[in-house]
């Protein structure tokens, strides 16, 4: 679901859908290996549950806002398909030898889709009204770093931090703003939140409420015409209707759910009309504990509920299998992922012992009780996930038997975070966290990030954990990193803030008649600009 | 008419015999009442016991409905479902009667001033588009199931204060009441002994109706997610669970689903039954 | 008249009150105050302006201070500004809304009232036959099935497997090109399917409601004497008693309005219609306060305003309303 703070960036970035490649007409010769020829025009068009809320990205905080400017924005840098960085407006940077300034030489005669030239001060102008209190905006952090940012020349931006920032590079795949229309005036109120213009290979055509969302190719976009001539976002709020849509042909693409993908897509019929995807999504679902409330102050207790809580039974029962076990914040195969450390395993006879060392003991019913109080909690998790609410389900389940009695309430995305976590409501939580390229959790997990709206809302506070996230975001030396985010993990397993669930798989699915689709480590939309439908296929005029 | 004779219940009963639409509705509703109080016997498993390893399985011997996404026996689930839905059913048009009741009665019985303000009120809350008003109330509490039984009930009194004040003010001047009145009954006396034995008998139609309106309101507040709450089953939250698996799993949605359609029907087909058999004109 | 539509216009007042202040009620059910959602939207938002905030919505008086300058923001038709991101004014978010929900429901009324009229008299006519024993069983499971239910099943029949009818939305993808008649049949094969179920499971109300309407004025005597003469059955029913029959009916005219406007929410969601009710709903999962209050108001007043609608054209078509009997 929503992504937060850098999380929402890394979107972005983990979605491009850019390739790297120049602006020639000519498709790439390995396409034409492909079925059909390339060729421009039709529409593609993907179902989204949710509305776009605010297409002026740093305002906005759900994922359906975020998907439309993708496509309609740029930020300076952004990951390739191998997840590397590369430049994306901006055509080249150098990173001062102690890493304090970093200087982006920017792309030319890149035009915004009014026309207007893009330049420097549209970067100086966004870095500007981000770090502005007066912005209400969640992505501000990693900019407060920034102690001088500066414009040679039209085509050339500078910044300087105070200190050694690892995450710098990763930050500026922030889409970029366009200041001529911007500048002077309150963002808040602008008319760029329901008609945006940026710099990306598709322009905003219309907006219809409650309807849909409908971009057309960005002719002169500076990596190329896009082949694909529309994207339409249409807006359909039940997952099954919006499943009977996609099967009667009026979507060309969408998320599968587990269910969908295994049991209900397997039909001839269905895949010589559409193509699957399969591969690891990049986050990771935990269950949060509220370390301020007592219940979950003795770590024996955290450990004892994880032990009782069996990973391959909610990956078979929730995901059907396609998703793998978490055991800490990272994606596994990553460089900063620490393969050696897992959590103990299914084991409900030690998550009992656990619990009568910390003085839990059965009552007449079987349920826990110390000093008079029974084990009782509520889990908290957001509407529209299946797959997390049945992943309760099955935590509910499992805590019974050893005798914790576990509530559930699905709460509404917005009102969950300000009323519940914002206002740190709540006793336990299943939510997701985004799996930042970078391997900097400074916001997730540092005690200084316990503040009101702060993301380590669940209290954590370890002054070892503290230290470690300091030195691995002030240092450039990716072994030096590695050994600090290593050594988290394994006190993130000893301490058992949340227990790790499970990283999902992405299931996207597209029809069939859509070719250049090519899997890769960023997911299938990175070279989107790519994708065509031969003349002869084509549906839409 | 007196609902407490023998004489009326003969009539009643003579009519309502005739009526097999309405009887075969009490059957159904006896049914229904039987198998929630019997559910935990009947049920061959525990309506909330997932096995993440056998997910939506067709209907076979061993589950006679299937199971459900999350391995649990639909069976069981739909047989205490039962139970659920009709105690929401139940409660809600309680909490309803009881409003609709008393402010129907107070209404009526003492006119002037008192009634011109309570029935202003109850054409306000007739203002209101129901459905916006209980979620508006659920989605800002919150879904448990108390608050559903309690919001409905509190949004859907107003037809019965209607017809109740209609009723008393058609006994108030008859002559009964006023003899009784002029012996020194109390006003609570005459309520209770007089007035409210003779408005019993629309309430009971229009609670027989209700019963089934809540069931039906229960499952589309399920359907928006904000119903009874896992892992509590009610026949609302089953369909809703099913929806998305129509095509395959049709079992998971065409039990429930039928469940509340032949209960609502059934509760309807006895509420009109039993207001013709009360309706003294129609008896030929 | 005169007098009679004064007064029903001056009682208008009372109850609009009625309505601001039960919306009001409703809206502090909720534990917490509303700014928190607008502050916690807003992350960075500092003390001072939540405190502007907390001022603009009176948040800092008593409560009944707080009710008296909503109402008075109100009388100047100012609902505020949406809890939601887009922060959009309540009123341009209802009005891009409500020609929707409206226009669909009013054509389903149409429906509604034009097939449970014929289908009361007809039931009412023939009753206790095989006839008025199959529409008792038709309209009562019009009205028993979970309605999200049999629009998901109808949907996969009609439209996944014969594939004669759109799924959801109400405009197919490109109709903008298509010319006026052609837009408008594309816009009808949408809406078969939401406005058919939408009418099967209103048909039972009214349909009962007319049978026994009009089986209370066929036992009349003036029916019997029309008999007694020898006019024809047909002549008896469609002219003499039809007339009466129908009078009651205007009265539930009255009670569909608020449906007008809030009867949709299922409907709309699994049809992916953009209405009121759609709307509502959301607004109501977020906690947009403004957003609630306003729709609330707004519909209950819309209803408020039909509601005179119909007690006018009633008090027109029998005059002994107009004459003491209020």
């Amino acid at each position: 679901m929503r992504r937060w703070f850098r999380a929402l960036l890394v979107l972005a970035l983990a979605a491009p859908f850019l390739a790297a490649c120049d602006g020639s007409a000519k498709p790439p010769s390995h396409l034409s290996r492909g079925p059909g020829k390339p060729a421009c025009g039709d529409t593609l068009v993907e179902g989204t549950i949710g509305e776009p809320s605010n297409l002026i990205p740093i305002l906005a905080s759900d994922s359906a806002s975020f998907d439309v400017a993708a496509l309609v924005y740029n930020g300076l840098l952004k990951y390739d398909k191998n997840m590397n960085l590369v430049g994306d407006l901006a055509q080249s940077w150098e990173v001062s030898p102690d890493g304090l300034v970093i200087t982006f030489h920017l792309r030319r005669g890149v035009k915004w889709h009014d026309g207007g030239d893009f330049t420097s001060r549209d970067v100086l102008y966004t870095y500007r009204v981000t770090i502005d209190p007066k912005t209400p905006t969640a992505y501000a952090e990693d900019f407060k770093q920034i102690k001088k940012a500066e414009t040679p020349d039209p085509h050339t931006f500078r910044v300087t931090y105070g200190r050694p920032f690892a995450p710098a590079l990763a930050s500026w795949g922030m889409p970029i703003l366009p200041a001529h229309l911007l500048e002077g005036k309150d963002i808040t109120k602008s008319p760029l939140s329901r008609n945006p213009v940026g710099t990306g290979p598709y322009r905003f055509k219309e907006w219809i409420a409650g309807q849909k969302v409908v971009l057309e190719s960005f002719h002169t976009y500076f990596e190329g015409r896009p082949f694909i001539d529309r994207y339409v976002y249409r807006i359909i709020p039940d997952p099954s209707t919006m499943y009977m849509e996609l099967k009667a042909g009026g979507l060309d693409m969408m998320s599968l759910t587990p269910v969908q993908y295994k049991r209900q897509t397997e039909t001839p019929e269905f895949t010589s009309r559409f193509n699957k995807y399969r591969y690891p999504s990049s986050t990771y679902v935990y269950l949060g504990y509220n370390l301020r409330n007592p219940l979950f102050t003795d770590k024996r207790v955290r450990r004892a509920i994880t032990s009782a809580i069996s990973k391959d039974e909610i990956i078979q029962g929730a995901l059907l299998g396609m998703g793998q076990a978490a055991h800490g914040p990272y994606k596994p195969g990553a460089w900063q992922y620490n393969s050696t450390v897992k959590d103990f395993g299914f084991n409900p006879e030690k998550a009992r012992t656990l619990l009568a060392e910390a003085g839990w003991k059965r009552g007449s019913d079987g349920m826990l009780v110390k000093d008079g109080r029974p084990f009782r909690f509520t889990v908290l998790t957001n509407q529209g996930n299946e797959q997390r609410l049945k992943t309760a389900q099955i935590i509910q389940q499992r805590l019974k038997k050893i005798g914790i009695d576990v509530k559930i309430r699905v709460l509404e995305w917005s009102s969950f975070i300000t009323h519940f976590i914002d206002k740190r409501n709540f006793e336990a939580v299943i939510l997701a966290w985004t799996i930042t390229q970078d391997p900097d959790i400074y916001d997730v997990w540092h005690s200084t990030k316990t503040g009101p709206k702060e993301l380590n809302f669940i209290n954590f506070r370890n002054a070892e954990v503290d230290r470690l996230l300091e030195e691995g975001r002030r240092t450039f030396d990716r072994e030096k990193r590695k050994k600090c985010y290593y050594r988290i993990q394994e006190i993130l397993v000893e301490e058992q803030p949340y227990t790790f669930l499970y990283v999902p798989d992405a299931l996207p699915v597209v029809s069939a008649r859509f070719r250049g689709i090519e899997p890769a480590p960023a997911g299938i939309s990175y070279n989107f600009i790519r994708w065509y439908v031969p003349k002869e296929e084509q549906v839409y005029k | 008419m007196d609902f407490r004779s023998s004489y009326f219940y003969s009539v009643f009963w003579k009519s309502f015999r005739r009526n097999r639409f309405a009887l075969a509705g009490g059957v159904v509703v006896a049914v229904l009442f039987a198998v929630s109080l019997l559910a935990p016997i009947i049920t061959p498993r525990d309506p909330a016991a997932i096995n993440a390893y056998q997910v939506l399985l067709p209907p076979s011997a061993s589950h006679w409905m299937g199971t459900d996404e999350l391995g649990r026996d639909v069976f069981s689930r739909v047989i205490f479902g039962t139970r659920i839905s009709l105690y929401v059913g139940f409660v809600a048009v309680g909490i309803a009667m009881a409003i609709g009741t008393l402010v129907g009665l107070v209404s009526g019985f003492y006119g002037g001033w008192f009634d011109s303000i309570l029935m202003r009120f109850v054409d306000i809350m007739l203002c209101f588009p129901t459905f916006f008003l209980i979620l508006a109330m659920i989605a800002l509490l919150e879904p448990s199931i108390w608050i559903i039984m309690l919001v409905i009930g509190v949004t859907s009194w107003m037809g019965v204060a209607r017809l109740v004040r209609a009723e008393v003010l058609s006994i108030k001047e008859r002559d009964y009441i006023m003899a009784a009145r002029s012996i020194g009954a109390s006003d609570i006396r005459i309520i209770f002994r007089h007035i409210l034995p003779n408005a019993a008998a629309p309430m009971l139609v229009a609670a027989t109706l209700g019963v089934g309106g809540a069931i039906l309101t229960e499952s589309a507040l399920s359907f928006l997610g904000i119903g009874v709450q896992p892992p509590t089953p009610s026949w609302g939250n089953i369909l809703t669970s099913g929806k998305d698996y129509l095509e395959f799993a049709w079992w998971l949605s065409l039990f429930p689903g039928l469940a509340i359609l032949v209960t609502v029907l059934a509760y309807n087909l006895l509420g009109e039954g039993i207001r013709d058999a009360l309706d003294p004109r129609l008896h030929r | 008249m005169i007098t009679y539509l004064a007064k029903r216009i001056l009682m208008l007042i009372p109850l609009l009150f009625g309505i601001t202040l039960i919306t009001f009620a409703v809206i502090h059910l909720a534990p917490g105050e509303p700014v928190d959602m607008q502050i916690s939207m807003s992350p960075k938002v500092s003390a001072e302006a939540r405190q502007r905030i907390r001022e603009f919505y009176g948040l800092d008086k008593p409560l009944h201070v707080q009710y008296v300058q909503w109402l008075g923001r109100m009388a100047r038709l100012d609902f505020g500004r949406s809890f939601a991101p887009d922060n959009r004014p309540v009123t341009d978010k209802i009005a891009e809304r409500i020609p929707i929900t409206l226009s669909l429901n009013i054509v389903a009324l149409i429906l509604e009232f034009g097939l449970a009229l014929p289908i009361g008299i007809l039931a009412a006519v023939r009753r206790d036959t095989l006839l008025d024993k199959g529409i008792t069983v038709f309209v009562f499971v019009g009205f028993a099935v979970p309605t999200f239910w049999l629009a998901l099943l109808l949907m996969y029949f009609f439209g996944v497997k014969l594939g004669w009818l759109p799924i959801s939305g109400i405009h197919s993808l490109g109709s903008d090109r298509l010319g006026p008649a052609a837009w408008f049949l594309d816009m009808m094969k949408h809406l078969v399917l939401p406005i058919g179920v939408m009418t099967f499971g209103s048909l039972a109300g009214l349909s009962r409601y007319m049978r026994s309407s009009m089986l209370e004025v066929i036992r009349q005597d003036y029916i019997t004497t029309a008999r007694a003469k020898g006019l024809p059955e047909r002549t008896v029913i469609l002219r003499h008693a039809l007339r009466n029959a129908l009078l009651p009916v205007i009265t539930f005219l009255g009670f569909s309005l608020p449906g007008l406007i809030g009867g949709s929410v299922i409907f709309e969601t699994i049809f992916a219609i953009p209405g009121m009710g759609q709307l509502f709903y959301q607004g109501v999962m977020m906690r947009d306060y403004p957003l609630i209050m306003g729709i609330l108001v707004i519909g209950a007043f819309l209803t408020l305003i039909g509601n005179l609608l119909a007690d006018i054209c009633y008090s027109i078509a029998d005059p002994r309303i107009r004459h003491g009997r209020t």
